[in-house]
């Protein structure tokens, strides 16, 4: 599935990436999917439980070495 | 409805003002409605040009300490407390000066950062409070 917007927040440390992650969501459409690149460790769990808890979709979750990617389609 | 938060912010330290402001960027992410209730010398930060300012609460070491946390916290990547105030309002945190201190300070509306939604007193913290999930004083 291709992404329609991309956020990249790495280098970015906590709160960050969960922060800006559901900033940018609540500026999408629903049923837009948005590319989180990070490479904060904790980050990516915590984003992927956040927003799934929020009804957001979780699509894919990647990991490449320290780099991570998530998939999300905005409800 | 939403889960509520609030956090009574009594403290002007960095190491105090951090928590705060990420704790409350965590609850608003996660969907919660964040108040916080600043009184005493939680109101220091809302003073205009005060946050980029503060102190630690131990080990500042007559500024030595602040400036060596500070050098660490840049490299690390870690949001200013004004980056962190900006976010948590653009989430929706509300944000109260307690009325009562502001007037045992001196302080006016003036002297205030606009982030500030309102001046209040006890009844309005409690009435949010009363039905939050999880209520913090730091």
């Amino acid at each position: 599935m291709d992404a329609d917007e991309i956020l990249d927040v790495k280098g970015k440390t906590c709160p960050e990436p969960l922060v800006e992650t559901r900033k940018k969501l609540n500026k999408m459409d629903s049923g837009k999917i948005l590319k989180i690149v990070g490479d904060h460790g904790p980050s990516k769990k915590e984003i992927s439980d956040v927003m799934k808890d929020l009804g957001h979709e979780i699509v894919d979750i990647k990991d490449e070495g320290n780099d991570w990617s998530i998939l999300i389609k905005k409800k | 409805m939403a889960k509520r938060m609030t956090i009574i912010v009594f403290s002007d330290e960095m190491d105090k003002a951090y928590p705060a402001l990420i704790l409350a960027n965590g609850a608003a992410a996660a969907g919660m409605e964040v108040t916080m209730f600043f009184t005493f010398w939680g109101l220091n930060l809302l003073k205009k040009g005060k946050l980029g300012k503060l102190k630690l609460s131990k080990m500042n070491m007559l500024g030595m300490g602040t400036s060596m946390i500070k050098k660490r916290m840049k490299k690390q990547n870690v949001a200013s407390l004004e980056k962190l105030l900006a976010d948590a309002k653009e989430l929706g945190t509300k944000i109260i000066a307690c009325e009562m201190t502001l007037g045992v300070f001196g302080i006016t509306k003036e002297d205030l950062i606009p982030e500030v939604d309102e001046m209040g007193g006890v009844g309005a913290y409690i009435m949010d409070a009363k039905d939050a999930s999880i209520n913090l004083i730091i």
